[in-house]
């Protein structure tokens, strides 16, 4: 059986006053779990996505906002580049850190050596 | 070392207070991201990849017991327990809130530090050689002058937004520790023959994305002139430094472009054309810092330490430590310490809280209170007596803190890399540790002899690979990392850049190619050559075919 | 355009010119520098006094020329982050020009206090911040390690204070 890969673009940003890497969420809240992301496949999806974050830094609530290449696989939202994986879950080697410790990475497989 | 008085106390409050109310009317909306972003910066704070990261300073490397506890606290405090030390001695904190960062600083400044311009386009720490002061090849302590830049230099209203970052090194030895060709201003201390001091300064040195060696703008500067030229060349700098793009801003740019002798004609010029001041309250300042790096209470000891000798004939691990980890001291009967963070397969330059405070006890105990950072993310201990080496071999041992690989293949410097940096485009960490796993063997590393070992995630180069000589940059290929290879890379006096070998090589085959780089010195090597001579005697050939042949 | 002067907002007398803008017959005029070399005969019997705004690439050594007839010198920051205005600033300074130095463009209170300290004395604000930031903003620090820098009362320059007891006629001069 094929799996279907859908791809797109994740919005991502640091929250503010505490610098937690957060990810846009389909309801426009900020998700700290990669996994309740909204991944947009189309530019202009794309476009509205980034529009809304830059709405929130101008209200202050997060900094840093960007888009990052991902896609869908088996319902779950995965980074497509390994620098947003490390983001999603924090150092590779330190799996006792970050997102990954706290139940927050998302469906990787936390990445070890190289 | 340096204790500061109430001016010095007042500073830094008043500036943490100034930092506190910035951080406020940014959480407020009052400032812009764009506009908070320098002065977060000029505090030591970078957004980073997971969180902020915080550098505070170690000034030219020195800290006290009190000082390392602190960032003991610190680490357990606000971060996740441990610190980094870097290759320009500071300490970084990967793991800091905004919110928090005004109560961090307040706390430092209560033992007499600081993050003031660890980052931004502003003048960084001075650094020096970390074994200013313990050195028997030094001509005098050049930390006192480190302390007199730093002050200097210290909110700076006319070079605090300068084109782009700016880092000074100072050495007091002929045999240079502190990388003073590769810094933006290297200051090198000399003697004439009456004996008299001098300074020569160097500019336009540095690594990153064009390393090149700095120039020599002065052969024997006096002393007290440092402040007033070093001025100069900060106005040049800061009036004629590209702009217009960030990855040609930095002053060896400033320097290539001129040329060094036009470059020197208008340092000079503006030097002449600079109201001359009276130097005396220069002179005075440096003589008041200067009581304050008078050398500790050493005690009269013989050369030969008995404890020690029986110590090392009875067992062998301890010996081993001796072999690289502890250095000649100027003062018979004492010894340089270094502190390895480097354990096997171990992340480079990492300290528990815990090891953090080990080290910090044994300072107090055995080293007159005083800790360095070194550039190879190590700590030292200055000043041991050789009566206490083997004591305090148990306790570091006993902490992981005694890795006998000091100028080793094991003694691998790593920037944090992808998995910390945003500005990487490959991991650096996990490099380290693969290499440090294959060459875990002690004998093969003795037999190999000092080599470094240095790996830069990205073409910022804030691992230094330029003067490693071994050299491994982490680029990105089609969204897979890869690393290239340099070889001959050196910061000493002597300083070169590694030359590029050839084509990148994915992460798990790197440990192959630098086995096979080794291997070929060792076929090749003259009896006692060292690695680094070795390859400038044979060039890149050898290796290359080495690395490169088909199989 | 609202000035910074001296701890409170003051309005700007001054009349500014662009290149091509025709000379009034008298009044306090500004013009860019390049225009003030170009019409400097017709421009010393001005009825009012003169101004300039010199940017980040003239350089100063012509300008030492014209300091005794000018009253205003306007440096304009293109960016915050554009720091080569503090150098001309001290400079311009160090020459002997005592009369009026502008801050102008991209000023903004977090940066106040080092453009006091290299000898600006007026600040071109918007009506984003009021009076109370700026002050606040300007006098955050009491203390500066640098020599010779420019002091309102109350600021103190470390080295100096540490060795005063020492040689007490040392002070390097400053304005002020």
């Amino acid at each position: 059986m094929t799996t279907t890969t859908e791809k797109g673009k994740i919005l991502t940003a640091n929250r503010l006053r505490d610098g937690e890497v957060v990810f846009l969420t389909h309801s426009g809240q900020w998700s700290e779990n990669i996994d309740g992301a909204v991944l947009a496949t189309e530019p202009q999806a794309q476009a509205a996505l980034e529009a809304r974050g830059k709405e929130d830094e101008h209200v202050n609530l997060v900094t840093g906002v960007y888009l990052f290449e991902a896609e869908r696989r088996d319902g779950h939202v995965f980074a497509s580049h390994i620098k947003e994986r490390i983001r999603s879950l924090g150092p590779t080697v330190r799996t006792d850190l970050g997102k990954q410790a706290e139940g927050k990475g998302g469906h990787f497989d936390a990445l070890q050596g190289v | 070392m340096y204790r500061y008085d109430e001016f010095d106390r007042q500073f830094v409050t008043q500036r943490v207070a100034q930092f506190r109310d910035q951080a406020n009317r940014r959480l407020a909306g009052e400032l812009t991201e764009d506009e908070f972003r320098p002065l977060r910066l000029m505090n030591g704070l970078y957004l980073q990849l997971h969180a902020y990261m915080l550098r505070i300073a170690v000034p030219y490397g020195t800290l006290s017991s009190r000082q390392l506890n602190t960032l003991a606290l610190i680490a357990e405090k606000w971060d996740r327990g441990y610190g980094h030390f870097t290759t320009r001695q500071n300490i970084q904190f990967n793991w800091i809130k905004l919110e928090d960062t005004a109560d961090i600083l307040d706390t430092l400044a209560g033992v007499e530090m600081h993050a003031i311009q660890t980052s931004g386009n502003c003048i960084r720490n001075v650094t020096t050689d970390q074994w200013a002061g313990a050195a028997a090849d030094e001509l005098a302590d050049p930390r006192p002058v480190g302390e007199l830049v730093r002050q200097w230099s210290s909110l700076h209203p006319e070079f605090s937004y300068l084109p782009r970052k700016f880092k000074i090194a100072v050495t007091g030895s002929p045999n240079d520790r502190a990388a003073v060709k590769v810094h933006d201003i290297g200051l090198r201390l000399h003697l004439n023959d009456k004996g008299k001091r001098g300074w020569e300064v160097l500019v336009g040195g540095g690594l990153g994305r064009t390393p090149v060696i700095g120039v020599t703008v002065r052969d024997f500067l006096p002393e007290q002139e440092l402040i007033a030229y070093l001025e100069a060349i900060m106005r040049v700098y800061n009036l004629y430094g590209r702009r217009d793009n960030k990855y040609k801003a930095r002053i060896k740019i400033l320097v290539h472009e001129l040329g060094a002798d036009k470059f020197r004609a208008e340092v000079e010029a503006e030097y002449a054309r600079r109201p001359h001041a009276d130097t005396k309250v220069e002179e005075r300042e440096l003589q008041r810092i200067t009581t304050y790096f008078a050398p500790p209470q050493f005690e009269k000891l013989p050369r030969w330490s008995a404890t020690f000798e029986e110590a090392r004939g009875k067992n062998k691990d301890f010996a081993n430590w001796v072999r690289t980890n502890v250095a000649a001291h100027r003062v018979d009967g004492y010894a340089i310490v270094s502190v390895s963070l480097k354990p096997e397969g171990g992340i480079p330059g990492d300290a528990t809280a815990d090891q953090m405070r080990t080290v910090a006890d044994l300072a107090l105990r055995h080293a007159f209170d005083e800790i360095r950072v070194s550039h190879h993310q190590n700590l030292v201990l200055p000043h041991v007596r050789r009566d206490d080496l083997f004591a305090v071999w148990k306790i570091l041992n006993a902490a992981g803190l005694a890795a006998s690989n000091i100028g080793l293949a094991g003694d691998i410097i790593a920037c944090p890399g992808l998995d910390y940096c945003s500005l990487a485009t490959a991991r650096s960490i996990p490099i380290a540790q693969s290499i440090s796993r294959r060459f875990a063997d002690l004998n093969r590393q003795h037999e190999i002899g000092p080599l470094r070992i240095n790996i830069s995630g990205c073409i910022n180069a804030c691992g230094h690979h330029h003067v490693g000589h071994i050299g491994i940059l982490g680029l990105d290929k089609k969204g897979e990392e890869y690393y290239q290879i340099t070889l001959g890379g050196s910061s000493s006096e002597n300083a070169s850049i590694g030359t590029i070998l050839g084509p990148g090589f994915a992460g798990e085959d790197v440990p192959d190619a630098i086995e096979k780089i080794v291997n070929t010195y060792l076929a090749r090597r003259q009896p006692g050559e060292e690695f680094l001579s070795a390859y400038r005697r044979l060039g890149p050939q050898p290796f290359k075919e080495a690395l490169y042949a088909a199989a | 355009m609202p000035l910074l002067k001296n701890g409170s907002i003051v309005s700007d007398d001054w009349i500014t010119l662009g290149t091509d803008d025709p000379l009034p017959e008298s009044g306090d005029v500004v013009i860019p520098y390049a225009r003030l070399l170009k019409e400097w005969e017709s421009l010393t019997d001005h009825d009012g006094r003169l101004g300039v705004v010199f940017t980040n690439i003239d350089r100063i050594e012509a300008l030492t020329l014209f300091l005794p007839r000018l009253a205003l010198i306007i440096l304009p920051f293109p960016s915050f982050t554009d720091g080569r205005a503090y150098s001309l600033a001290r400079q311009i300074r160090e020459v002997g020009y005592s009369r009026e130095l502008r801050a102008a463009g991209n000023v903004l209170p977090d940066q106040v206090q080092f453009m006091l300290q290299v000898g600006f004395d007026t600040f071109e604000i918007g009506d984003r911040f009021t009076a109370d930031v700026w002050l606040k903003a300007s006098r955050q620090m009491s203390l500066a390690y640098q020599r010779g820098l420019y002091r309102p009362p109350g600021q103190q320059e470390v080295w100096s204070e540490r060795h005063r007891e020492a040689e007490p006629w040392l002070e390097q001069p400053h304005a002020g």
